[in-house]
């Protein structure tokens, strides 16, 4: 067995020590799924998903619930057989990596730990089928601040607690590829911003993050690229920026006392006009110096002009509401 | 064994060792079999009230063995629990992502959990002999001899191979509670004599738990067509084998091809 350099590493208070066991790898991993499908039945829950992960960067899974999110994830740990296509981590089917835990670490669902074993044995015999030293199960144990309740049952733990161990699970390998699904449910605000902060530490090493969520607003904090998917389709591939950009319309507000004549000066000058539910206008295709200059050139009393840029929620609903419309009418599952 | 097959079988010692139902369940069937067979050695140490022929038929080796068919049920328990608890707690999943082959980690899963009941049927069935020659006093038999010996091995045989079928069956039912429900009452019945009603004989003979009572003397007197099945030692060993190969089979091809 060779013998790794063990490198000590502060990246502030959010990574308290955690040491590797295997060499800090400058280039990390790529996940490729090509083409994958899952059918149970007659109902497809993946339908020819490609997409790759890459190194370096947090990368947001996102999808309604019930997109395929954790069907895609149990198919890159081949726990569930694929009807179609596959998912190669560096050119490797993930049976076939020596060593899985120490490539890959993944967090599935949370309540995955036996309630009558305590997390120091959870850990010791998950470090055990990949030849994990001991030492490093007291190393995760403390990095997710679990140190004090080891010993205890962990039918016992909060949500949050748990999802703590799953984190563990996931780091005890030190591996250069980290599949989270939904690792932010349960956790405490403080527990989201230093589990945020930590994936972010992660990336920038240099190591591949695939982190999940049905919840637009986390991946704008979380993420810096984003897979998005709906009904088992991949929908976007593309960068948090890029994909507000492409998804959302920014608008200006306009509110006037004189909404006719506002509406005619605009429209005259070439800018698409929609009406704001609270009496305001909605102009598009303009921005708000513009706007501003054209109401004053015709001496309009304007209260307010206001940018008005849609969120990543409303950018993720514009994108999916078509797929979920249809969802609803087909009434399929 | 390659290292990493070794390793599996450590990972599912430390599982079994590291919750307490292993500790219950294994105390469960020696407290009841000891205990047990210790009274049914006391009631059997003065048989002056039976009949000249039950007298002269009668085979030490009943009292001494017999505790061990309500044991085996605390012991079947523990079997199922190795392999059912990983799909009740939701383990199953962390387990084939750490070892993704799947016939290594049923391998390592099933090795571990028979060395357990090995041993736990070692400890158990010795000191339920002990136990029942204290009862039965003047009428014990001592450990020796090729017939005392053989049952007594027996007992620890058909004790293990009842656990590794278990572990087979929970692969296969995926549930502790449906396969001790189909497991407890297959054996209880078993032994409390469904073996004997002719027609049913027919079939029920061939229940593992009939061939383990052959294995432990415990189907009355030896060439005794009336009681005992039509099978001799031997063959309560191939029936025994042959039972514990399906059990096995199943479960694997039940986890080789289903989603985890």
């Amino acid at each position: 067995m060779p013998v790794w350099p063990i490198h000590f590493r502060r990246h502030g208070d959010d990574f308290r020590g955690l040491t590797t066991i295997g060499p800090v790898l400058s280039v990390g991993r790529v996940i490729e799924v090509c083409e994958l499908s899952k059918r149970y039945g007659p109902t497809v829950a993946v339908d020819g998903l490609s997409f790759t992960v890459r190194p370096g960067q947090v990368t947001g899974f996102l999808g309604p619930n019930g997109a395929g999110k954790s069907t895609t994830m149990r198919m890159i740990l081949d726990l569930d057989r694929p009807s179609g296509g596959q998912v190669l981590i560096d050119g490797v089917r993930y049976r076939d990596l020596s060593e899985p835990l120490r490539h890959v670490g993944s967090l599935l669902e949370a309540k995955a730990v036996h309630g009558g074993r305590s997390a120091y044995h959870h850990l010791l015999w998950l470090a055990q089928t990949n030849g994990i030293p001991g030492a490093r199960v007291r190393k995760v144990l403390d990095l997710v601040g679990l140190e004090g309740v080891a010993r205890r049952r962990a039918g016992g733990f909060s949500l949050g607690m748990t999802q703590r161990l799953g984190l563990a699970a996931a780091l005890l390998g030190d591996p250069p590829v980290l599949l989270l699904d939904e690792p932010l449910n349960g956790l405490d605000p403080e527990g989201i911003q230093w589990l945020r902060n930590l994936l972010r530490d992660l990336a920038r090493e240099g190591r591949t993050v695939l982190l999940s969520s049905h919840l637009m607003s986390e991946m704008a904090l979380s993420a810096e690229h984003l897979v998005v998917i709906a009904r088992g389709r991949l929908l976007a591939d593309t960068t948090v920026s890029d994909f507000i950009e492409a998804n959302s319309s920014s608008y200006v507000r306009v509110v006037t006392p004189e909404p006719e004549r506002m509406r005619d000066v605009l429209t005259a000058a070439g800018i698409r006009l929609t009406d704001g539910p609270d009496g305001s206008l909605h102009a598009y295709g303009a921005g708000a110096v513009r706007i501003g200059e054209l109401a004053s050139a015709d001496d309009l009393t304007v209260h307010e002009v206001s940018t008005q840029s849609a969120s990543l929620e409303e950018a993720f609903m514009s994108l999916t509401g078509d797929v979920l419309d249809y969802r609803t009418e087909g009434g399929q599952r | 064994m390659s290292a990493t097959a070794g390793r599996a079988v450590v990972a599912e010692w430390t599982k079994i060792r590291s919750v307490r139902s292993t500790a219950w369940t294994l105390l469960l069937a020696l407290v009841l079999s000891v205990g047990l067979g210790y009274a049914l050695g006391r009631t059997f140490r003065d048989i002056s009230g039976l009949s000249r022929e039950q007298q002269e038929a009668f085979d030490p080796l009943y009292p001494t063995f017999y505790s061990l068919m309500l044991g085996q049920l605390a012991l079947v328990a523990f079997a199922v629990l190795v392999v059912s608890s990983e799909y009740t707690s939701g383990t199953i999943r962390a387990s084939l992502a750490a070892v993704p082959w799947r016939g290594r980690f049923y391998g390592a899963k099933v090795l571990a959990g028979t060395l357990v009941a090995a041993a736990a049927a070692l400890v158990t069935v010795t000191a339920t002999f002990y136990a029942a020659q204290a009862g039965l006093g003047p009428r014990a038999v001592s450990l020796g001899g090729d017939r005392v010996v053989f049952a007594a091995v027996g007992a620890c045989f058909y004790l293990t191979l009842i656990c590794v079928i278990a572990m087979g069956v929970a692969a296969m039912l995926r549930s502790s509670a449906l396969s001790l429900a189909i497991l407890l009452p297959l054996l209880f019945l078993g032994s409390q004599g469904l073996g004997n009603v002719p027609k049913v004989k027919t079939v029920t003979q061939y229940l593992p738990d009939q061939a383990g009572m052959v294995l432990m003397h415990l189907t009355g007197p030896a060439d005794d067509p009336r009681f005992g099945p039509e099978y001799g030692q031997w063959g309560a060993v191939g029936i025994l084998v042959l039972w514990t190969a399906a059990a096995l089979v199943g479960g694997y091809l039940v986890l080789r091809r289903r989603d985890a």
